[in-house]
């Protein structure tokens, strides 16, 4: 039987077959955008009563809070913690999946939980530059201004139509998060979006000041 | 677009949800006991008010859950959200609060 190290030598990310043109893609200048595929990050969906002993259990294991309200993400170290509904989390790690999930379902008190590696569900595509935010508002029905959308929050919303996890890391950093099978159509749709910026503003006119 | 407030994501655009009829429809009890005519009014018949409506619907592009509203069915105007853990609005309320406004 293969090894896991053997196995990981084979996997190929989503964007994979893209990862030229990613590479090839960004747009210079003072409306700068950059798109980067962050592969095989760990997710792990947790599912669990807030505040009862195995969701306390489970903030143990994870040195940090569940986050309590829509668009809240907690956690500095290894773990960041997003909110995706009243009882469900989304965890991405740095750490290997199956020990995460090993010790998040150990921390389970009677089964009251649900803890599942959907690491394979959603690549991570990173937006960054100073157009970032300019580029997802083309196609993100999502209020992106910085008064409604702060640094370090992640939504559910949708990006060119298909669903995606919106993570907004600073202003002019964004990761989005689509499923898999989605991945290529929106890094496509990403690529073509940004590609306006790369024209030079006309004379006199200065780049969009921050959080206009 | 429409917006609808959902109690747990706040404001967000109409094509994120979907309809799941009338709220506040109980399972019945012990549906073998019933008459035909009794299950399918169970099944198929469902009020059909002009005004306020409790309805269940479900932020299905969002966090996903089922939440209740109220809505006018003549405007279209949400009166009030809630879970299904919230006490059930007063319609008649509600209703009469959107007449003086409609009228304002
Ligand atoms: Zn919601």
């Amino acid at each position: 039987m293969a090894d896991l190290t053997t196995l990981q030598g084979l996997r190929r990310s989503p964007l994979h077959d893209m990862a030229a043109e990613l590479r090839g893609g960004p747009v210079p200048g003072e409306r700068a955008v950059r798109l980067l595929e962050w592969p095989y990050l760990t997710m792990v969906s947790l599912r669990v009563e807030p505040g009862s002993d195995t969701a306390r259990r489970i903030e143990g294991v994870l040195g940090t809070g569940l986050p309590e309200r829509c668009g809240d993400v907690t956690g500095e170290g290894a773990h960041s913690v997003l909110w995706l509904g009243p009882d469900e989390w989304l965890v991405v790690s740095q750490t290997a999946p199956e020990s995460l999930v090993a010790s998040l379902r150990s921390a389970t008190v009677d089964g009251r939980a649900q803890v599942v590696d959907i690491s394979a569900n959603r690549t991570v595509i990173e937006v960054s530059g100073r157009a970032a935010r300019a580029v997802l508002d083309k196609g993100c029905p999502a209020d992106l201004h910085p008064r409604a959308f702060a640094d370090n929050t992640a939504i559910t919303t949708s990006l060119a139509r298909v669903p995606v996890l919106l993570w907004k890391i600073d202003a002019h950093t964004f990761r989005v998060m689509p499923r898999a099978s989605l991945a290529q159509y929106v890094a496509a749709w990403l690529l073509d979006a940004a590609l306006e910026f790369a024209s030079p503003l006309p004379a006199g006119q200065a780049p969009a000041a921050e959080g206009a | 677009m429409l917006q609808i407030e959902c109690p747990w994501c706040g404001l967000r655009d109409e094509t994120e949800y979907h309809y799941g009829g009338q709220a506040h429809v109980a399972y019945p009890e012990d549906p073998s006991a019933l008459s035909d005519e009794e299950w399918a009014e169970y099944l198929f018949f469902r009020d059909n008010p002009k005004g306020p409506f409790a309805e269940r619907w479900v932020h299905s592009g969002g966090c996903r859950k089922w939440f209740n509203a109220v809505r006018d069915t003549r405007t279209y105007e949400f009166l009030a959200v809630y879970t299904s853990n919230d006490p059930r609005p007063d319609i008649s309320s509600l209703a009469s609060a959107d007449t003086a406004g409609a009228t304002a």
